[in-house]
Parts: C-alpha cells; sequence; structure tokens
C-alpha cells in the first residue's frame, strides 16, 4: 500500500537552516546535510529544502550544497526557493535534486511550469503554493508570502496541473507558524480538485495534526520544519501513531 | 568498472552518487565501447519514453543494450524502455520484456509517488529483503505483469515493480532513492 509521506522541510540560508515563524524572525537551526543526514536516519520519507537567500552571488553556495546533499543522502529530496527561470531550474536539477519547487515565477509566468516538465518531466515539477484566508476567500500569495495576488488558490491548482505540475506544495500562511494544525479545508479543497499528490504544509504542532490531516483530506503527504528541527515531535514517534491510527506509514 | 548509459536529460548523477556510495567506480557514457566493455551496466530512465528512445536509436545504443551479456540493471523508465510497446509516445521499445507499459487509469492520483511494498519477490535481488520494507516510486506509466515479473506492486492495480530476462533486471522503483533499502537491492545487483 502507498505510504503517506511525512517530509521535513529545511529552509535554507547560505547554506545553514533557519526557520521563520509566520514568515519573519529567523532562528538557526544548524548545518543543513548534517541535519538532513539525521532525519534519513530517523525515516523522514523526502526532504525539501527550500533556500531563502536574496542574493544572486549567494546562490551559488545554494548550488554547492545541492551537489553536497545529492553526494549524501540517499532519498528525494526538493530544492526550492527564488527559482525564477528553467535555467535555474536545470541547474539545480544538474547539481542533483530529484524536484524543483516553483512559486512566484510560476504565477508570473505559468509556462515554466510546461518549460520544466517537458525538459524534465513533471515528477520534477512541484508547484508551491502559499495561501492565506482574505476575508472567506483563499487566495495565492507571492514573494515569499508578502505579495497577495488575484488568483484563487483551487483554480491556480487546477491551471498548474494542467500545465504539468507534478505535485503540490501547499502552504497555509493563516496556520504557518501557529502549531494549530494544518489548514484541513482548503487542503482537502485542493487534493479533491486535482488528481496530482499534494503536499500539506504550515501549522503542524502535534503528532494528531498529522493524523487529522491524513484522515479529513486526501493529501499525500505533510510538511514541517521547526517541529522537526527542535526535537519537539520525533519522526519515528510520528510514524509509530500513525501507524496506531491505521494510517500507512513507513516504519 | 560499473557503466551508467547516459541520456539527453535529467538526473542520472544520483545512480552514480549512489554506486559510489556503495564503494564501486562508475561513469556515465554513451560511448559504445565503455558500455559494451563494462562489467556491469545500469539503464537508469529519465524523461519521456519516445524522446528517450529516438536519443537511443540515434546513437546506436538501442541494438548495443540488447546485445549486452553481462549484468544490466535497467530503472525506472530504464524498465519500460525494455518492454515491447509503450503508451507514452506511442514508443515501439527495445523488446527484452514480454510485456507493455500502460499509462494508470485516473481513478487514483497519478503519478504514482511514494514509498510502496512489493509481494511475490523472486530473485536474488532482493536478497536480506523484509517484508516490510518499501521502495520509492515516481511514475505515471506501469509495465503489466508478465511471466518475468519478479516483483509486483499494487497502486491502482498490480503492476511490475521489478522483472528478470537471463542478464537483464530491471526496477520501476529507484534504489538509488529508496534509502538503505535501495542500497541493499543496489548491492545486489553489483555483486551478482
Amino acid at each position: 500500500m502507498l505510504k503517506k509521506r511525512i517530509i521535513p522541510c529545511l529552509d535554507i540560508k547560505d547554506g545553514r537552516t533557519v526557520k521563520g515563524v509566520n514568515f519573519v524572525g529567523l532562528r538557526d537551526a544548524g548545518d543543513a546535510v548534517e541535519l538532513a543526514k539525521r532525519y534519513v536516519q530517523e525515516g523522514a520519507d523526502e526532504l525539501v529544502f527550500l533556500d531563502i537567500t536574496a542574493t544572486v552571488e549567494k546562490r551559488k553556495t545554494l548550488t554547492e550544497l545541492v551537489h553536497r546533499i545529492a553526494k549524501e543522502i540517499n532519498i528525494p529530496f526538493t530544492v526550492g526557493g527564488g527559482i525564477n527561470s528553467v535555467e535555474d531550474a536545470r541547474t539545480i536539477i544538474k547539481a542533483g535534486a530529484d524536484k524543483v519547487s516553483i512559486n512566484t515565477a510560476a504565477v508570473n509566468h505559468p509556462e515554466i511550469i510546461s518549460e520544466i516538465a517537458a525538459e524534465f518531466g513533471s515528477q520534477c515539477v512541484v508547484l508551491a503554493i502559499d495561501t492565506n484566508l482574505d476575508n472567506g476567500e483563499w487566495i495565492v500569495y507571492i514573494h515569499g508570502g508578502r505579495t497577495p495576488t488575484l488568483l484563487q488558490t483551487v483554480d491556480w491548482a487546477k491551471e498548474s496541473e494542467r500545465l504539468g505540475a507534478g505535485e503540490i506544495l501547499l502552504t497555509s500562511m493563516s496556520n504557518d507558524g501557529t502549531k494549530n494544525g494544518f489548514a484541513i479545508d482548503i487542503t482537502e479543497a485542493v487534493s479533491a480538485a486535482v488528481n496530482i499528490p499534494v503536499i500539506a504544509s504550515g501549522g503542524a504542532g502535534t503528532m494528531q495534526h498529522f493524523a487529522d490531516v491524513f484522515q479529513q483530506t486526501k493529501a499525500s503527504a505533510a510538511l514541517a520544519a521547526s517541529i522537526f528541527h527542535f526535537g519537539e515531535i520525533p519522526i519515528p514517534q510520528l510514524k509509530q501513531f500513525l501507524n496506531e491510527k491505521d494510517i500507512p506509514v513507513r516504519i | 568498472m560499473i557503466a551508467i548509459i547516459k541520456y539527453n536529460a535529467g538526473n542520472i548523477t544520483s545512480v552514480k552518487n549512489a554506486v559510489e556510495r556503495l564503494g564501486f567506480e562508475c561513469i556515465i557514457t554513451d560511448n559504445p565501447d565503455e558500455i559494451m566493455c563494462a562489467e556491469k551496466v545500469i539503464f537508469p530512465g529519465v524523461g519521456e519514453a519516445s524522446s528517450a528512445m529516438k536519443y537511443l536509436h540515434e546513437r546506436g545504443l538501442d541494438a548495443i543494450i540488447k546485445s549486452l551479456r553481462q549484468p544490466v540493471l535497467g530503472i525506472c523508465l530504464g524498465l519500460q524502455l525494455m518492454c515491447r510497446y509503450s503508451e507514452e509516445g506511442n514508443t515501439e521499445c527495445l523488446e527484452i520484456f514480454d510485456t507493455d507499459v500502460k499509462l494508470f487509469p485516473s481513478t487514483d492520483i497519478v503519478p504514482h509517488i511514494g514509498w510502496n511494498n512489493l509481494y511475490n519477490i523472486k530473485s536474488p535481488l532482493f536478497d536480506n529483503l523484509k517484508v516490510d520494507d518499501t521502495v520509492y516510486f515516481v511514475h505515471s506509466y506501469y509495465a503489466e505483469i508478465c511471466s518475468q515479473t519478479i516483483a509486483g506492486c499494487d497502486y491502482i492495480l498490480p503492476f511490475s515493480a521489478a522483472m528478470q530476462q537471463n542478464n537483464f533486471f530491471a526496477t520501476q522503483f529507484h534504489p538509488e532513492k529508496s534509502g538503505s533499502v535501495g542500497e541493499n537491492i543496489l548491492n545486489n545487483f553489483l555483486i551478482l
């Protein structure tokens, strides 16, 4: 039986991991490759590395880091953050990433989804959506959650699937950093609207939150960051908990 | 020396990294002499079936792959290209395995992405595999079960997770991305 995936997300700045709460206020959470190896040992099913480095010259550090990760990590990993062109995606994939996640660039130039999919296959393209509940409507945000768009989240998810996205990484900004649980309603709406895997993200604070999102939505995977980095929820314990609730996980 | 057959696109360095982690030397090549002389050949799969077959055909690699006598391991699209025919791009393939490749029906999420179990395993490729072990899949097309199937998997329907015909082995999953379980399978191939 296909397992539900547990995915730690490592926010990367200048080659090290950090985690923002509600997208501001960063805390250092250690060396990326060492942390990644720890997660592999603990049973993480995949890893996501999100680069929040601002400057172009420091992006080179990311490529070198991706190269190091690929040498040492034997599970799939996705790299995202600041991928603005097919050329950026190519650089990251050639350095050894299995998938790239694209966000702002896909909203501004949707054809980038099709272009990356045509070159590397849909399975390489993770469409990241940052969404916020504004006046009762789930709206797509870009620029790391700073800029609202006119896009409705479910519409954009469907459009990205049509363009060739292989997965959707759905982050609820309204929930991110709150530790009050995943945004069940929009996760269910998106995962019911598309026929590609949806990764739920934002808001995980307890093991029950993971059970909720898998039992109440069609999400294929759940992603979290700080609760894993600071050892609040050890991955083996989380998987044991989900297994006892008859949620299929890789133990 | 292990030869990994080079393709036009995609992430095949991950296969090279995995082989090197296991302590074997390898090269990524589309040079026919290097492929024919290698102790073992890995035929990874990336991209789309018809363009991959076109790439192989233009370099004469289709005939070379079929003529190999050393152990060969196809991975993912590699497995699919070793079948008779693929619905993807309406592609005539290498006909090493006696089965066809079809698109998953959309009654569940496609592609099949993630960790899944194997069953009915019968090959030295799976020595030391435990009952609950899982491997990592990512694919939208599948090879039907046939007499050469050496491991099955269920997703939407039963399909071939691995196949073998004489010296030709193939896995639909990615051993290079399947953690320690995948490393064991890859190692089993490399020490054949």
